[in-house]
């Protein structure tokens, strides 16, 4: 169990909330801005025609692309805490 | 931003911010959050029938980041998480069949939602009682928060009474803390909670994640990386479920998954700072705001 508990866990809690989460935030952010016009945008049609024309493979699609977001962005998340952390 | 496949105009950062929220709540708490994301949704202009859906696949994106979180920290039972996952389809599907007998009988709509609010407020109730009394137990034993005991609830010895319950076979769970509980206990509360997912939606993480404490024994921390892991397998489920049916714009899930992505690693490191009976009192009011929620849908005939 970690020590830092109670009282102690909340003053520590909000050393979460310092700059570097701010500067995580800001990379993310841009991370997310250049996914949302590259990625996002090329794949809203051809997505639109598998869910209209072949909908098992929508399902399939769906659930790869929900799956390997979820994998990379927690990677992605978690080496910039660590990144941030360390330079505190 | 135009999402073809919903057909509706959203602005992403609503998402994001929405996604965020539950982030940081499912990473926290264990939860999945539909009882606020799916009316968030709905309030942005998504229709019903692809909230639900499409809900159920950012909940697996975002489970995926907070469990691994979790499975870093040490508070993932995969052992028992698999083995929840097979209560819980069947569980869905009993829960899913009582939906449609009252569909047939033209009630579903009030049934749910009063069984909803009934639901949700005696939870907050309960888990907020007994996280009151176990803060009480420890200030009476002189137990410091930081102790080995702290995540001891006040009533232990329910969780005790299953792991005596005799009927086999009888299996192990080492990275929960348990020597050996019926399998048939693991099974029985899963299924539970996935009656509560077929009936009420959702992941009933609400459900499971206090089961898993209050019945199993599970320590706290273990108990809400091992309901996100659970979450993974039962939403991938659904994901595939409710796809096949047109009932998932995964474009929408993935802007919400964004920022959920983020929301979890930050609710899941927080678990770090706070032992077991105050994220217990913490996640009191979840509930209860889930029952509010439901209460103005009702009111204004949604």
């Amino acid at each position: 169990m970690n020590e830092n508990v109670g009282h102690s866990g909340i003053r520590r809690a909000r050393e979460l909330f310092s700059p570097s989460l701010l500067a995580e935030i800001g990379v993310y952010g841009l991370f997310v801005a250049a996914y949302f016009l590259v990625i996002l945008h090329a794949v809203g049609d051809r997505l639109r025609e598998l869910y209209d024309q072949h909908r098992v493979w929508y399902a399939v699609v769906a659930l790869l692309l929900i799956g390997i977001q979820g994998a990379g962005l927690e990677s992605l998340t978690r080496g910039l805490m660590g990144l941030f952390r360390r330079r505190e | 931003m135009y999402f073809p496949i919903a057909g509706v105009e959203i602005n992403p950062l609503a998402l994001i911010a929405i996604g965020f929220t539950v982030g940081v709540l499912g990473g926290f708490f264990g939860v999945g959050g539909s009882f606020l994301a799916g009316p968030a949704l709905f309030a942005l202009g998504v229709p019903m029938h692809m909230v639900v859906g499409t809900d159920l696949t950012h909940i697996v994106g975002k489970s995926i980041v907070a469990s691994r979180r979790h499975y870093a920290l040490g508070n993932v039972d995969i052992k028992l998480g698999l083995l929840m996952t097979a209560g819980t389809i069947a569980g869905v599907e009993a829960g899913a069949q009582a939906v449609q007998g009252l569909k047939q009988h033209g009630s579903a709509d009030l049934v749910i939602s009063v069984a909803f609010i009934l639901v949700l407020v005696s939870i907050s109730v309960f888990v907020g009682w007994e996280s009151w009394r176990t803060r009480q137990m420890h200030r009476a034993q002189g137990i410091a928060l930081g102790a080995e005991q702290a995540d001891a609830s006040a009533i232990d010895h329910v969780a005790r009474r299953v792991h005596r319950f005799r009927l086999g076979p009888h299996i192990a769970l080492p990275d929960s803390g348990i020597a050996s509980v019926s399998l048939w206990a693991v099974l029985g509360v899963a299924f539970l909670g996935g009656c509560f997912s077929g009936f009420l939606g959702g992941g009933a993480g609400y459900i499971r994640m206090p089961a898993m404490v209050y019945l199993l024994g599970v320590p706290t921390h273990v108990a809400v990386g091992t309901d996100l892991f659970e979450i993974v397998i039962s939403a991938g489920y659904g994901t595939v479920t409710h796809a096949l049916k047109g009932n998932v714009d995964v474009l929408i899930a993935l802007v919400m998954h964004t920022g959920a992505a983020l929301g979890a690693q930050v609710g899941a490191s927080l678990t770090e700072f706070f032992h077991g009976s105050r994220i217990r009192m913490a996640f009191v009011p979840l509930p209860l705001l889930g029952a509010l929620l439901v209460i103005l849908g009702l009111v204004m005939g949604h």
